[in-house]
Order: C-alpha cells, then sequence, then structure tokens
C-alpha cells in the first residue's frame, strides 16, 4: 500500500478548484469562471483554516495535559464548556451593571475571565483528584469522565437545560467582503487569536524556564526530579494551562452557536484525534494534526453530506495510525515505556 | 504511543457504558393507571442534550394542562398524577424510558417525544403494550399507527401550505437544508416533488448531523447554489449555529430568505430575534394569534414559568393533547385504552384550543387545524402573514394531493 500522502488536504483542494462546477450565468466570458471558482477556493481555504484552529484551541491544552501527564483528561470538553458559561456570565454582568455604550467591551473582559477560572479549576482539579492518579491511565480516565459528567449535570442544575445564546461584540458581528468572498470577523478573530495563543505557547514551552522544566519532565520524569524540579508544582501548573486553553476554547465557540451543558462534547471528539493524529509532546504535531483534520473536513464536505464527511475523515485517520501508530511527531527518547 | 491509542478507545468504550448507566434514574412512584383517586400518566421529553432546547417547552405546557384540569376537579373525579422521564435526545434512550413507563409504571397513557426519529424508537413499544402515546409535534406523515394520536401538524397543515405561499410569492429556486434524520428527510421528498410539479426547481438538498457545530461548508454549498429561498428543516442547536453563522457573513432575510418548519418562539428567543428578523416559518399557532382561549393559555404559561417565557406551536399542541385525551377519557367513561380508543375512532373529540378548534379525526387521529404563515419581528414574536380561512383536515398520506401521488412518497423506515 502506498504511504498516506501528508499534503492530501492541498491535493484536495487543488481538486476543488479544477473540478467544481461553477453556476454561472449562460455565456459569461471564461474569465468569470476562473474568479468564482478562485473565490471558492479562498473561501474554502478559508474555512479550513477556521475550522482547524478551532479544532486547534480545543485540542492544545489536552496535547499539553497528555504529553505531560500522561493523563488523558476527559473532561477537557467541560472545560470548554465552563469556559463559554463564563463568557456569558460576563455578558450577562455587563448588561445588568454598564450601560450599552460598554456592551462590546464585555467580550474584552470575558477572555482573561474564561482563562483564570478554567485555569484555577483545572489546578483545583489536578490538586485533589488527578494527582493521586498519576501513573494509573485508567483510573485517571474513569475518574476525568466522572468529573466531566459532574460538570454536565452541575451546568444543567445552574444554567438550566435549555441552551444560552452570547451575542457577538460589535466589533466582531458580520464580515468583510473581499472580492465575492465573505470573511466573517468572528472567524478571523478566532484565527488570530489561535495564532496568538500558539506564539505564548510556543514561547512558554521552548523559550521560558519553565517551559524547559516542563519538557524536562515530560521527557523524564525521574531524571528531572534528580536535577532538583519540583515536578508537583510544574504538573498542577501544566494541568492549569491545558484548562486554561479550553476555557479560551470555550470563549471562542461560544460566538459560533449556542452553549449548553454538552456543548463540550461536540468539540472534544475532533481534539482527540487531533492529538492522536498528531503525536504527543510536540506543538507542531496538535498544529498538523488539527490542520489535517479541519481541512479534510471542509474538503470532504464540500463533494458530499456532511455525515459522509465525517467518516471520510475518520478513515483517514485510520489508514495514517495504520502506518504511524505514534502520529506525526514523536519526541525521541531513551525512556524504556516508549 | 499503541498503548495510550488503546487507552483512548477503552475510554471512548467506559465512556458509553457510563452514559447508559447514569440514564436509569427517574422518579419512582409507579402505582396502577386509575386506581385509587388519582390516574397516573407519563410525560416522556428530552430535558438534556440537543433536543433540550425544544422540549422543555413542550413539556411545561403538559404540566399546566395537567396542574388546570386538575383545578378544576381532575378527570373522571380523579387528578392527574404525572412520571416524568427524560429521553435525553436519543431514541435508545426514548425506548427504554417508554418501555418502563408503560411496563413497569403502568401509565393510563404517555405525553412525549418531539423528534420522528424518537417517536419511531417507541412507536412499536406503545403498540405491543396496547398504550396511547399523544404526539405534539407537526411531523413529515406518512405514519398512523392506531396507538398515537398525533397533535401537530400533518405535512398538509404545515409543509405544503407553506410551499405553496413560497411559489406564490414568486420564490423559484429551493435551497433544502434539514438535520439528518426521518423527518428532513422525508418532508424533503414532499418538497422536492412539490417544488418540481410546480415547475420551480431544488438548487441543492442538504443535511448536518445533529450535533454539527460548523456551518461553513454547508453555508458555501448554499452560496454555489445561489437559491432564492432555504427551506429549513434543521432541529435543535443547529438552527443557533446555522443562522449565527449566516449571520456573521452578513446575510438576512433580503439576501436569503429561510423558510422554517421547526423553529418557533422558543428557538427565535435562543438564536436571537436581531439574527432571525423577517425570515418565515410555518405553524398553526403562534403566541400573538389572536383568540380569547389564547390570551388566557400565554398568561397562565407566563404566570407558571415566568414572564420571559413564551409559547409556541409544539407547547400549544401538546396543551391540547392533554385535553383532548381528558375529552376522549370522558366520552369513554373510563381509563381503559381500548375504550379511549373507541371513544376516539367515534370522531368528535374536540378541544376550543388557542389556536382555534381542533377536532381529533377518528379515522386518521390526526387533528384538524389552521394553518398560519409567520414572519419573526424584532420583538422576538411571530406575526401571521397568511392564514387558512378554516381549519385544514389532515391528509397525513397526502393521498388528495396529485402530484404527491404522483411521486409515490413512500415513509423511510
Amino acid at each position: 500500500m502506498r504511504r498516506f500522502r501528508e499534503d492530501t488536504p492541498l491535493l484536495l483542494a487543488v481538486y476543488l478548484v479544477k473540478n467544481t462546477p461553477a453556476r454561472r450565468p449562460n455565456g459569461a466570458p471564461a474569465w468569470s469562471r476562473v474568479l468564482i471558482d478562485l473565490a471558492q477556493f479562498f473561501n474554502t481555504v478559508f474555512n479550513g483554516l477556521s475550522l482547524s484552529s478551532i479544532i486547534l484551541l480545543t485540542s492544545l491544552g489536552l496535547a499539553i495535559t497528555f504529553g505531560q501527564m500522561r493523563v488523558i483528561n476527559m473532561a477537557h470538553g467541560e472545560f470548554v464548556m465552563i469556559g463559554a458559561y463564563v463568557t456569558y456570565l460576563t455578558q450577562k454582568l455587563f448588561l445588568a451593571v454598564f450601560p450599552e455604550s460598554l456592551f462590546s467591551v464585555y467580550y474584552i473582559v470575558a477572555v482573561p475571565a474564561a482563562f483564570a477560572a478554567t485555569f484555577l479549576l483545572g489546578s483545583l482539579l489536578e490538586l485533589t483528584v488527578i494527582s493521586r492518579l498519576y501513573g494509573r491511565e485508567i483510573d485517571s480516565l474513569l475518574a476525568t469522565c466522572g468529573i466531566s459528567l459532574i460538570f454536565q449535570q452541575a451546568a444543567r442544575h445552574i444554567f438550566g437545560a435549555q441552551g444560552v445564546n452570547v451575542t457577538s461584540p460589535k466589533f466582531l458581528s458580520g464580515g468583510i467582503t473581499v472580492g465575492g468572498c465573505t470573511f466573517s470577523y468572528n472567524r478571523l478573530f478566532i484565527i488570530l487569536f489561535v495564532a496568538l495563543i500558539l506564539f505564548a505557547m510556543w514561547f512558554l514551552l521552548y523559550r521560558s524556564n519553565f517551559g524547559r522544566q516542563m519538557r524536562a519532565v515530560t521527557q523524564n520524569r525521574p531524571m528531572a526530579k534528580c536535577v532538583g524540579i519540583n515536578s508537583r508544582k510544574v504538573d498542577n501548573f501544566t494541568f492549569g494551562i491545558g484548562s486554561g486553553l479550553a476555557g479560551l476554547a470555550g470563549c471562542s465557540v461560544a460566538l459560533l452557536g449556542s452553549i449548553d451543558a454538552s456543548v463540550g462534547q461536540s468539540y472534544i471528539v475532533n481534539s482527540f484525534m487531533a492529538v492522536v493524529l498528531g503525536g504527543v509532546g510536540k506543538l507542531l504535531g496538535t498544529v498538523l494534526g488539527s490542520s489535517v483534520i479541519g481541512f479534510s473536513g471542509i474538503a470532504a464536505e464540500t463533494f458530499v453530506s456532511s455525515s459522509i464527511a465525517k467518516a471520510i475523515v475518520l478513515l483517514i485517520i485510520i489508514l495514517f495510525l495504520q502506518k504511524k501508530p505514534q502520529g506525526l511527531f514523536t519526541i525521541r527518547s531513551r525512556a524504556l515505556d516508549e | 504511543m499503541k498503548k495510550v491509542f488503546a487507552v483512548v478507545l477503552a475510554g471512548g468504550l467506559s465512556l458509553a457504558i457510563l452514559l447508559g448507566l447514569t440514564g436509569c434514574g427517574g422518579s419512582g412512584d409507579g402505582g396502577s393507571a386509575g386506581g385509587g383517586d388519582s390516574v397516573t400518566v407519563g410525560l416522556l421529553h428530552s430535558l438534556t442534550g440537543p433536543m433540550a432546547i425544544s422540549e422543555k417547552s413542550v413539556r411545561d405546557a403538559e404540566v399546566l394542562a395537567i396542574e388546570e384540569i386538575n383545578a378544576a376537579g381532575g378527570v373522571l373525579g380523579k387528578q392527574i398524577k404525572y412520571i416524568e422521564e427524560d429521553g435525553a435526545s436519543e431514541p435508545a434512550t426514548f425506548a427504554t424510558k417508554a418501555e418502563k413507563l408503560v411496563g413497569q409504571n403502568k401509565v393510563a397513557t404517555v405525553f412525549g417525544c418531539w423528534t420522528s426519529s424518537s417517536r419511531k424508537a417507541v412507536k412499536s413499544i406503545f403498540e405491543e403494550y396496547g398504550s396511547l402515546l399523544w404526539y405534539p409535534v407537526q411531523y413529515e406523515g406518512m405514519e398512523q399507527s392506531p396507538n398515537i394520536i398525533y397533535t401537530g401538524a400533518a405535512p398538509n397543515q404545515q409543509i405544503v401550505p407553506a410551499i405553496e405561499y413560497l411559489i406564490e410569492q414568486g420564490y423559484k429556486k429551493f435551497f433544502l437544508l434539514g438535520s439528518d434524520y426521518v423527518f428532513p428527510r422525508t418532508a424533503n421528498m414532499i418538497i422536492k416533488a412539490q417544488v418540481a410539479a410546480a415547475g420551480s426547481e431544488t438548487v441543492g438538498e442538504e443535511y448536518a448531523a445533529m450535533d454539527q457545530t460548523d456551518f461553513a461548508a454547508i453555508i458555501a454549498k448554499i452560496e454555489a447554489a445561489k437559491p432564492d429561498v432555504i427551506v429549513n428543516t434543521l432541529n435543535g442547536t443547529g438552527n443557533v449555529s446555522f443562522f449565527k453563522q449566516m449571520s456573521e457573513k452578513n446575510y438576512d432575510a433580503s439576501k436569503y430568505m429561510t423558510m422554517s418548519f421547526s423553529i418557533a418562539e422558543e428557538e427565535v428567543a435562543a438564536i436571537g430575534a436581531n439574527i432571525l428578523k423577517d425570515h418565515l416559518v410555518s405553524w398553526n399557532y403562534y403566541q400573538t394569534t389572536d383568540t380569547a382561549e389564547n390570551t388566557k393559555f400565554v398568561a397562565a404559561y407566563k404566570a407558571k414559568f415566568g414572564a420571559g417565557r413564551v409559547t409556541s406551536d409544539p407547547a400549544e399542541a401538546a396543551y391540547d393533547g392533554v385535553y383532548l385525551w381528558k375529552a376522549a377519557v370522558e366520552k369513554a367513561g373510563s381509563f381503559d385504552v381500548d375504550k379511549v380508543l373507541t371513544a376516539i375512532k367515534s370522531g368528535g373529540i374536540s378541544f376550543q384550543a388557542p389556536e382555534g378548534k381542533v377536532v381529533i379525526n377518528g379515522e386518521n387521529q390526526h387533528l384538524s387545524k389552521p394553518v398560519r404563515i409567520g414572519k419573526v419581528g424584532s420583538d422576538g414574536l411571530i406575526n401571521e402573514v397568511f392564514a387558512t380561512p378554516s381549519p385544514v383536515a389532515p391528509d397525513p398520506y397526502l393521498t388528495t394531493y396529485d402530484w404527491a401521488v404522483a411521486a409515490n412518497i413512500k415513509p423511510l423506515e
């Protein structure tokens, strides 16, 4: 069997441009068809980029906790949900307390608020539950799964079973039209936001002293302890960061749809797939994993129905993992447990 | 990593098992129906999951009707008690809970379901146990179970008149968008036949998964197809994502008009009136419907559930269902399902409902009801723009429409 080509999404996109039948008025000159094709192409690329960035945002935190602690955090989606609800609460607070002219500011406040809330909650969770289950993968998986159900039910209790809604701030509503293609401000914002977070994470992981400690613990925990790193503190902070990133993701997805107790569940499957596909412990792996899923999802959906598109994406992942069960990237280490 | 991947799979499996286990709660007071000085009925709706956004209001309307009837002296002198179960937006859970209600709790009747997949999942259970289900939502038709009373609209009381209205208004190119289950697929089969018979064109047909959150690719397909109108049969939270993502591309009713069959006042409140303004919907009832019964119903609903709540067509149909059951029981003089069904078959079971007088058709167990096309206003309420002068008789199999007979539309099972 041939190896899976990593540039498949690109090939699909090229195929799309070549073969999409453009609906055009009869007798229109050839160049207009090219323009329509181009507009559609950019639209597809933009949609793929947008979906990839949302998947990336929800999977970054997962990749970090998974890579660092070997904890499969089934409750990660619930942190997304909590971030979304914090955004909703901030909006409510602004509506109640501040004059309407300040309404749009709520989102700027909601972003750090969502991060802070989920960071603290994640840190607390690590301290009370996760830290007692290190090295017991199945146990921690079941525990986080239980926590996920508790969080969901708590949210239903507090906010009701019905979905709530966040109104986009003024500066993010609508979109900009360039040459027949509309780019929504929400999605442009999410793409930029993810790029910013990615940069911050890169800086934290690869340029800061703390990141060095984190990577040391990821690669060889006993050795890191030997050289004097407080691995408990590192673990706690890492889990907090991972949860905080999920909170930020919640802040973004709140703009795109309704928020209810199970909103995290609709994103978490893609996130797990992105992490498994990308390989553990490398930012670049998660970025590529998310892009493969996002772009192939959008490209497939352009040709077939969305249910079939999901199946196609899963098929791509299964085939890929047959060839490379460790994912796109792996950290080479001398540890024996790999 | 292979090990970790296996753990992920094991995790998924254990999650599924856990979710299955947690679905076993529910209230416990059983008691046989009709014994003592009370009669027990079952309420079976999704209180959690993507359908909860819609089904909560239906459940609330049923509770309101039960309390009103109890306050007025009950049915045949007995107070109504209810056992509530959560279908959790999963047809399989609906089936389990339905079996519990009719098998274990032996309730006199069940008011329940919203999606057609949940109704189809419980249908055989009601037929097997010889129990009775009151189904309150408009649906795709092509069904006539002897154990179900359909109090929502049949397709000729919602879909067909809506498409007729669109064609009369001069819309020519239709794009069909729906959730991926039996109602949208059957509804679209009907719509395609009707649109073709009128000489108009269906330029696209797309289905989204129930939990889909990203509609970018579907919107791109709509842009490519350039329709005059989008006929929307999305259900649940998909509507919020779809309309939000349309509005973020600056598309409003003047650019792409939509006609929705599952967006009522509740959904407008959840999606946002500013986003849905001027879009069309088709129902038999709106909160703004001008009847004395409706004024009373809206006031009672708001007094019980909060001034911010809105009434809607399915909620009203569910409310009617409870009163129609009362009327049928009183005519039969018994809570026995067979006797109640005989009373219904004899015809003439009616209720002066908020939407106007509704009558159960003894043959097909659907209601005759008026049809109203509405437009969403900026206040989140829906205003009538067209109404049939008199109630429309139910025709679940569309046997009185030549184009439908010619297209030979078959039920999807």
